[in-house]
Order: C-alpha cells, then sequence, then structure tokens
C-alpha cells in the first residue's frame, strides 16, 4: 500500500546559500525504519527534479528520530539572488511531504 | 549546582521583540541574547552605510533597548546582541548617546574583528585562497562586486567584555549561537576545551537562536494544536555548571516547547548532525537526548564535542543583478489558462521591446508559486483565482523596470476579468552568497573589545 509522507512524517527545511536542508521526523521508531528504507536519496534527488540542481545527502540522526537531506543547488542561487516567491526554500520541506511511499 | 538563565532574543531583524519582555518580566531571565543578522541584513546594511559611514547596524536597537531596558535594569538583566551589524562601532555610540540621553548608567561593551573586507589582500598574501567554500571557484570572479565579507567569530570576545562588567554587548558577525555560549563561559566557569560542555551550550544557542520557531512558530507537525501564537512565548533556557539544560519559555504565553517543536529547530540549517561545525566546537547532536519533564518543559542532555575547527567561515556577499517583478490576478472560471495567456503576452512583448534578462522566473500563485514543478496538476482546471508573477534577472535597474511597465495594459487588452494590479514594484538588487574560509589566526588577531561606560 502506498502512503504520502506528510500522513506519516512532519518536516522543516532551512537555507545556506545556495543549499537547503530538510529534516523529516518520525512519529515512533517504526515509522522512521520505514523512512529509513523508502526515502532514500535518490528518490529525493528525483522527487525535486525541477527544483534542485545538484547532489542530495542524507543523514540520519536517530536519538531525535529524524533524516535530515541537504540539497545542493536548491535555492535558484540563494534567497539574496533568487527570483521565486519561496525565496528561503521554507516550503520545500511541505513539498517533500508530497512524495509516496511503499508502507 | 550554579546555572544559569538565558532568553532568546529576535531571530532577524524586522522580527518582533514584544515577546522579550514576557521573558524578563515572568521567566527569571539573567540574559537576553538577540540575533539581528540574517546574510540579507548586512546587503541591507551596507547599503546603509554606504549612504551615511554613521549608519550599518541594525536600526531596532536603540527602540528595542529603550522599550526593554525600563523593565531589564531593576533585575539585573544583561544583553548580548549582534545588533552592531557592519559597524558596531557607530551602533555603541547611538547606543551610549541615547542611555545618557535618558539618564540610564550602563556599560556597554563592543567587539570588533568580524568585518575581512578591508584585508582580503592580506588574507591573500598570507595564502588564503577565498575560493567558495562549495563550488570551488575563484574569488577573481566577484571580488570587484563584493559588498561586504564577515568572518563567523566565536564566543570567546564576548565573554571577555562580560568578564569586564559590561551590561550589553554588541557584536557584528559572530556564529549566533556564541552570542548564548557567551554568558555560559562568564556564570558557569567552563573551560574552552570543555568540548561536550561547550557542544551543550552551542546546541542550546542554536535551540534559542530562532525566536519562536523553537516555540512552536513555523511548525511543521500539528500546527493547530498550538495555543496562542498570537502571544508566542520566546524560548528560555536554563543551563547548569555540568551543561544539562532545561529549554522553556514565560508562564502565560502562548506557543509550545516540547519534544517536536524542539527537534524541528535542533535540525534547521543543519547540514551534517554528526558535525555541527562552529568557531567554538564541532558538535555531535546525534548523542543528544531531548525529553519532556513538563508542560513546555524539556531537557536537552548529551550533545558531544570535539576540537573547534582550526578554520573559520566568512561569507561575503557580492551585487548578483536586479530583479525585476510585475503581478496581476484572474479570475474563475479558467483563472489559471487566464493568467497563463497573459504569461505569454508578456513573453512576446519582452522580446519586441528588447527587454534584456538573464533569467525570467513564471509562478501561478494560487497554483504553482511556492511548490513550483512539484505542485499537485489535478487542481488547475477550477481554481477561484489565479496571479500570474513573472520575475526577471537583469544587469541594471532600469532595465528590471521594464517588466513593470508590460502589465497595466493587460487590463484592457489581455483576457478577462482582472484584480489586485496593485501598481508597480520597485527593482530590487540582488546579492550573490560567497561562502569561504580562513585560518582562525589570521581572523582572531584582529579581535579587539572594549567596554565603555555611558
Amino acid at each position: 500500500m502506498k502512503k504520502q509522507l506528510v500522513e506519516l512524517a512532519h518536516a522543516r527545511s532551512g537555507d545556506k546559500g545556495d543549499i537547503a536542508n530538510i529534516a523529516l521526523f518520525a512519529p515512533d521508531q517504526a515509522t522512521y525504519d520505514l523512512l529509513v528504507r523508502e526515502v532514500t536519496t535518490e528518490r529525493v534527488r528525483t522527487h525535486f527534479a525541477g527544483i534542485v540542481t545538484g547532489k542530495v545527502e542524507r543523514y540520519e540522526a536517530p536519538n531525535v528520530l529524524a533524516l535530515n537531506f541537504v540539497l545542493h543547488g536548491a535555492l535558484n542561487g540563494g534567497a539574496s539572488r533568487s527570483l521565486r516567491s519561496d525565496a528561503l526554500g521554507k516550503s520545500l520541506s511541505s513539498a517533500l511531504l508530497r512524495m509516496e511511499i511503499e508502507v | 549546582m550554579k546555572s544559569v538563565r538565558i532568553a532568546g532574543g529576535l531571530g532577524f531583524y524586522g522580527d518582533s521583540w514584544q515577546p522579550i519582555k514576557a521573558s524578563i518580566e515572568r521567566g527569571n531571565v539573567q540574559y537576553v541574547a538577540s540575533a539581528h543578522l540574517a546574510k540579507l541584513t548586512l546587503a541591507i546594511l551596507q547599503k546603509d552605510r554606504q549612504r551615511d559611514p554613521n549608519l550599518g547596524y541594525t536600526r531596532d536597537l536603540a527602540p528595542m533597548l529603550l522599550d526593554l531596558l525600563p523593565i531589564a535594569i531593576p533585575r539585573g538583566v544583561k544583553f548580548v546582541l549582534n545588533a552592531g551589524g557592519l559597524n558596531p562601532m557607530a551602533a555603541r555610540e547611538i547606543l551610549l548617546g541615547t542611555l545618557k540621553k535618558f539618564g540610564m548608567k550602563l556599560k556597554v561593551g563592543v567587539v570588533l574583528g568580524d568585518s575581512v573586507l578591508e584585508r582580503l589582500d592580506e588574507l591573500q598574501e598570507v595564502g588564503v585562497s577565498l575560493a567558495h567554500m562549495d563550488t570551488g571557484a575563484d574569488i577573481t570572479t566577484v571580488r570587484d562586486r563584493l559588498l561586504f565579507a564577515s568572518a563567523y567569530l566565536g564566543a570567546r570576545p564576548l565573554v571577555e567584555a562580560l568578564d569586564a562588567g559590561a551590561d550589553i554587548v554588541l557584536t557584528g558577525r559572530v556564529a549566533d549561537a556564541a552570542l548564548f555560549l557567551a554568558p555560559m563561559m562568564h556564570e558557569l566557569g567552563w573551560r574552552w576545551d570543555d568540548w561536550d560542555k561547550l557542544a551543550q551550550g552551542i546546541v542550546v544557542g542554536h535551540l534559542l537562536e530562532c525566536s519562536g520557531q523553537a516555540t512552536g512558530g513555523n511548525f511543521g507537525g500539528d500546527w493547530r494544536s498550538i495555543p496562542n501564537l498570537a502571544h508566542i512565548g520566546y524560548p528560555i533556557a536554563e543551563v547548569w555548571e555540568n551543561g544539562d539544560a532545561v529549554i522553556s519559555k514565560a508562564p502565560g504565553t502562548g506557543g509550545r516547547v516540547n519534544f517536536d517543536t524542539l527537534r524541528e529547530q535542533l535540525l534547521y540549517e543543519v547540514h551534517d548532525p554528526r558535525h555541527y561545525m562552529t568557531p567554538d566546537v564541532d558538535v555531535d547532536m546525534t548523542t543528544l537526548r531531548m525529553e519532556e519533564i513538563g508542560l513546555d518543559e524539556v531537557r536537552v542532555t548529551g550533545a558531544k564535542g570535539r576540537p573547534a575547527p582550526e578554520m573559520l567561515k566568512i561569507v561575503a556577499g557580492y551585487e548578483d543583478g536586479v530583479m525585476g517583478q510585475a503581478m496581476l490576478g484572474y479570475a474563475w472560471p479558467d483563472a489559471l489558462a487566464k493568467a497563463q495567456l497573459a504569461a505569454e503576452i508578456i513573453q512576446q512583448q519582452m522580446i519586441e521591446v528588447g527587454l534584456k534578462t538573464e533569467e525570467i522566473v513564471i509562478e501561478y500563485i494560487g497554483y504553482d508559486s511556492i511548490h513550483g514543478p512539484l505542485a499537485d496538476p489535478t487542481h488547475a482546471k477550477d481554481l477561484n483565482e489565479v496571479y500570474l508573477r513573472i520575475a526577471v534577472r537583469c544587469t541594471d535597474k532600469k532595465e528590471a523596470a521594464k517588466i513593470g511597465r508590460l502589465f497595466p495594459p493587460l487590463a484592457l487588452s489581455g483576457p478577462p476579468f482582472i484584480g489586485g494590479a496593485g501598481g508597480m514594484i520597485e527593482p530590487r538588487s540582488l546579492l550573490g552568497i560567497w561562502p569561504t574560509l580562513a585560518p582562525r589566526t589570521v581572523i582572531e588577531e584582529y579581535i579587539r573589545v572594549s567596554v565603555e561606560e555611558s
């Protein structure tokens, strides 16, 4: 069965230059394990095609049941030079929650 | 065991200081640490300083302190603020003048040495490449367009100012979390190689440096569950000698401090959580424990630290063109289709008037302006209204302003049922960001700390 991440987790994104990070938070250990398995670097890179131009890295923070994605080339050159409405990438977090994963 | 209580101040220049009042009056805090500088802020301050050499600091400084000092002074509350921006000495002069005018006798400390724009040649002479930290690009490509270059300093000079008796410490660019670490070092007697304690201090500072983002603001979880955001409390930390900390907020304020709101802030703007690099310590956040010990109270323990890095980060900003933009709204039925036709018309006319752009962004507000290509197209057909927004990147203001003049004729000569033609939007200068690294020794030899009484 497929589920959208918005039903399973919450997220916050932040900016540093042209790099955005999105931290994805699971409510419990079982969901965290599921996210570790399903929300891979490759899937996130594909998900953000057309927005993110560079590489994607993933870091694990199991102590707070979180995955942290670092998206290079995500902010149209960086908040202070971006032409986008969401110059700071504050809503990239909610855009990630659109992803559907196998549960 | 000895402890210190610190209130989180502003999260950026323009943030509200009203919530700090509750922290001072009912939060039993000894310090307020306040972060005024975003990257964009330094560009604004640079323009201020170009216009008037006595500007270049964040001008919320005096009004904010005039509002807060009458309740802070009787309670002995001290302030650590990076409101000095690009001109901490001018900030000190304006503050000393204001304090004298209102008969307040306080010691103001100032930290200098973060600004390296005037020293870039010297840095290169001693072998600092100034290459872009992420791309490796050569700085010569932007060198003649640089507006500022500031190194992120650590907490040491701030502690020096507090040790010298400063009631208010003004800095330029320092690591935001260092604003919070400084009062901990001053009060708790930690050594500069107590890496785990420094790590705890930095984590606490990081949790507090974005005002309401630690207490339920911009909360991506169940945001409906956050009470009374209109009167949100900013975060307060109590930190003990052994490094343990409790994050809370003032009684009677809105917002929420719990595991979920704090873990969102923990990873905010973090890359590798095992190596959160600051000038004072390399922090491992993955050993951290956060446990709710009461309503709006979370205990934070267990961060691990490794020795401070040899290199400090410098962030420079350079002129990177001008953005022109225009907007117009279209009503149901077929709102999106009308906006799309308008976009086609504008693009044809841009070519015909020879508008020179380096980049064009077309957004449909109400449909895809925030999520871009990830917006869900199933909603596209029956939207109540859509705003067309076109933004262009140009080399100068005059060129960028042309886009705005193409929009008004659409009212009578474009697709039907417009609204929200709100007039022209001024072109805005864009700023490229250049992050780079330099050995801390060549930066720190220029740090100067002084304290003066009003």
